[in-house]
């Protein structure tokens, strides 16, 4: 490969002991860290004929975030304090340097000062650090020569009441970037080809618009289904607020629309049970023992209703019922209309066995007591509410219309209503907010507006796709509002109540957010992979294979060499494998073999400039 | 120098005395932790100051001793929870390396306390900010580490 020739090159040319720096690897540790004036420019980074590395020419660029940073962060004393720093040779402040202007100012300071190194400090890496290295790339400047510090959510967010103390942070923050930015090398990015085709996970009415709309832009789909039916819980509902459209109808078409696809490949009943690869590469086995290869992946497996065991009398008294009962109650066509019925909202939720609140079960309630309402007007229809949250257009009209048609509503507070039995009827009790006392209600029928709550398999399959759940356990997006259906490990999307709860139009819409998502890549045929992989210094390596059996992706095989060493075995690093964690960088005890990107110069550079004075 | 922070972090051994705490976040959990304190405004000590690496499996006991060495009152390691390990089992490794490095330590006469390992999640933004508050405590109450050159 002709950056390890080019390496070689320049290594006859520093002598063995140097090069083996410029590769991140060698006696350069702990005691022995590198002088931070020699320069880390790789020889392969130079044109052809260099012999001596050229000096390093940082720029550093430094965002105020609107009043984000600088409302707290005395930017100009930074800016100034950065220029002062040795081999940064420019220094500026930007309003927002991801706007238009600062990615200018950026790529113009490249030229006019021939900047060899880029530092922005402002946000975090894990947004916006594609945006800058893209900004390098088109200014000529190779990517991983770009160095990223977090001023904001790691600084004058954090210290917002101690703004002298956030400077000085915000200034030492930037001198270790600076230090890193010294020994940064760069680095070509492997190009891979795409596997043409996505999988989804989970049939309700998120997985199934996800699936339809991927091969509908011309992609094969593998559906994968634990159910022996498609729906999911859209399909075991009565009627759909805001339409009232029956259920059936409404996710019947959609669900033959997709099993008669001809790019969609149902996998039924049937689960993931192993997953290895990456974006592009994924190798999906599942439970039935197929196998078959995908380029991207969206996860929409949804969530369950809480159990309310324990809560309400549910499950001890007859006629408490959760809205989903109701619902089959109702679906199963007429059944003997109670005389009254109490609602109790956030039944399970908002502090109660999930702090959450689940977004749509007042509006279920809403609608499932307009039409008991409609369908038998003398039922009397109580919601026992700690306010209630319908929020947008169609929904707060129907909280309208169910009060026009007499459902009445009461705020309880601050406990929670309570359920019992007397005489053979219902009775619940509870505090009214608005009439300042407790009240007992009589009730034929009790209903229980439960919080949809993660799915417990959740857990595994996180484990298994090495992706986030949050406190609450449902999938973690990589940013709820930049990135809200992506997770942060590429080619990998999350839409639906996998996400949290939410209703079939918004799980409709983070589907197709998802689904274009996941076509972006498969559109493209090819994918650039970070470059942050493992490396090995054949020179030093003694073949003992320690990184070779703790690889956890068997990246890493000992290869035999013949030569001025004599014959022997060395360790070698399938790029393609190689993941980027470092592991076999921290056990080796030769340091022979380095992560680019992260060598141990680099961090310890790092960790010198944290502890230097001034 | 204010007897209280307003971080809410008080000294109390040594009055005066900011610790100097150095942590290692990896990119996929605790980093993320970390940014996710940011986002949701939760305030701590400005004493630390993190380096991001990969994964926590990436952290060499050299790291921990070069910090202590050069001045670190303090060193924080924080990775994903074990069996979230974003590279299967780095977290693991990281594990044992610093169980390794506290031994070193030890031999060496520095308090153990100096070291932390703590499991932090990308949601977990105020674990993140409760652990850096809690350990700067700790520290701010061991004293001056004084290993460092000067
Ligand atoms: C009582 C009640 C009433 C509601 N009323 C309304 C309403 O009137 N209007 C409205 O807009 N919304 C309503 N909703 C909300 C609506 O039901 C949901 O928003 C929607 O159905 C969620 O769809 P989904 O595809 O995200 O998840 P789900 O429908 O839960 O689908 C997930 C699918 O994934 C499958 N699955 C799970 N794990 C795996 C796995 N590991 N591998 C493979 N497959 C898996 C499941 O079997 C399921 O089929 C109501 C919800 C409830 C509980
Ligand atoms: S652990 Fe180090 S010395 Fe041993 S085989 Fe791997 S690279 Fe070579
Ligand atoms: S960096 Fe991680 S994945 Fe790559 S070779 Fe080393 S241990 Fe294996």
């Amino acid at each position: 490969m002709p950056e390890e020739k080019a390496q070689g090159a320049g290594r006859e040319a520093q002598g063995k002991e140097e090069g083996a720096r410029d590769k991140g690897v060698g006696k350069d540790g702990g005691e022995n860290p590198v002088p931070l004036s020699a320069s880390p420019l790789e020889p392969s980074s130079l044109a052809p004929c260099a012999l001596r590395p050229a000096p390093c020419r940082i720029g550093v660029f430094i965002c105020h975030c609107g009043s984000n940073i600088g409302g707290i962060v005395d930017v100009p004393a930074v800016v100034e304090y950065a220029s002062r720093l040795k081999d940064v040779v420019h220094a500026e402040r930007n309003l927002y340097t991801c706007a238009d202007d600062g990615l200018t100012a950026i790529k113009t300071a490249i030229s006019k000062h021939g900047l060899n190194r880029v530092l922005v400090a402002s946000c975090t890496p894990r947004t916006h650090a594609p945006l800058f290295r893209r900004t390098c790339e088109a200014a000529g400047l190779n990517q991983y020569l770009f160095e990223f510090v977090n001023l904001r959510e790691h600084c004058s967010w954090v210290h917002m009441r101690e703004p002298a103390r956030a400077t000085e942070k915000a200034k030492a923050l930037v001198k270790m970037g600076v230090a890193r930015a010294r020994l940064l090398e760069r680095q070509e990015e492997p190009v891979l080809d795409i596997e043409p085709a996505a999988m989804v996970l989970g049939g309700g009415v998120a997985g199934l618009s996800a699936a339809l709309s991927i091969a509908n832009q011309g992609f094969p789909v593998h559906l994968v289904e634990r159910e022996p039916e498609l729906g999911g819980m859209a399909a075991r509902l009565h009627r759909i607020s805001p339409t009232y459209r029956n259920a059936r109808e409404v996710v019947g078409p959609v669900a033959e629309a997709v099993s008669a696809h001809p790019d969609i490949r149902l996998h039924m009943p049937a689960t993931m049970t192993d997953l290895s690869g990456y974006i592009g590469n994924f190798e999906v086995t599942l439970s039935t023992g197929e196998k078959f290869r995908v380029g991207s992946i969206v996860v929409a497996t949804g969530a369950d209703e809480l159990r309310p065991d324990g809560l309400y009398g549910w499950g001890q008294l007859k006629n408490v019922v959760t809205q989903m009962e109701l619902e089959r109650l109702m679906a199963a066509g007429p059944f003997t209309r109670p005389k009254s019925v109490v609602m109790i909202q956030c039944a399970g939720s908002r502090g109660q066995k999930v702090s959450y609140c689940s977004k749509r079960c007042c509006f279920t309630a809403i609608k499932n007591a307009i039409l008991l309402k409609e369908e038998s007007p003398d039922t009397e229809v109580h919601i026992l509410h700690n306010e209630i949250h319908v929020y947008g257009v169609a929904f707060e009209k129907e909280y309208r219309r169910a009060q026009e048609l007499g459902v009445r509503f009461s705020r309880y507070s601050p406990e929670k209503p309570s359920v019992s039995e007397q005489n053979g009827r219902l009775n619940v009790n509870f505090y009214d907010e608005g009439l300042r006392r407790e009240r007992d209600l009589p009730a034929d029928l009790v209903v229980l507006s439960t919080p949809l709550v993660a799915r417990p398999e959740a857990e595994e399959l996180s484990k298994m796709l090495k992706v986030p759940l949050g406190q609450d356990r449902f999938f973690f997006e990589a940013h709820v509002k930049l990135r809200p259906v992506d997770f942060a490990t590429d080619g990998i999307f999350i839409c639906g109540t996998a996400k949290g709860p939410t209703n079939i139009g918004e799980c409709v819409e983070q589907a197709l957010g998802a689904a274009s998502r996941a076509a972006i890549p498969l559109a493209k045929g090819r994918v650039r992979v970070e470059a942050i992989t493992s490396r090995v210094n054949t020179d030093t390596c003694r073949g003992c294979g320690r990184c070779e059996s703790e690889c956890d992706y068997h990246a890493i095989s000992l290869v035999p060499v013949n030569d001025a060493f004599g014959n022997r075995l060395v360790a070698r690093v399938n790029e393609g494998l190689c993941k980027g964690c470092g592991k076999c960088s921290s056990i080796c005890c030769n340091r022979s073999i380095s992560l680019r990107h992260f060598t141990t110069p680099q961090i310890m550079a790092m960790v010198e400039a944290a502890l230097e004075e001034g | 120098m204010e007897a209280e922070s307003p971080s809410g972090v008080a000294g109390k051994a040594a009055p005066g005395f900011e610790p100097k705490i150095v942590a290692f976040c990896c990119n996929w959990c605790s980093y993320a932790g970390a940014d996710l304190t940011g986002v949701s405004r939760m305030q701590y000590s400005p004493n630390i100051r993190i380096i991001r690496v990969m994964c926590s499996g990436r952290i060499e006991p050299n790291f921990v001793l070069r910090a202590l060495e050069l001045g670190a009152d303090g060193v924080l390691v924080a990775g994903c929870h074990i069996g979230d390990c974003h590279y299967i089992s780095g977290n693991k490794e990281a594990e044992k390396q610093i169980a390794r490095t506290a031994r070193l330590l030890e031999i060496l006469g520095v308090d153990k306390r100096r070291l932390r390992l703590e499991w932090i999640s990308a949601s977990e933004g105020q674990k993140f900010a409760n652990t850096v508050n809690a350990f700067t405590k700790e520290v701010r109450e061991l004293g001056p580490a004084g290993y460092g050159r000067k």
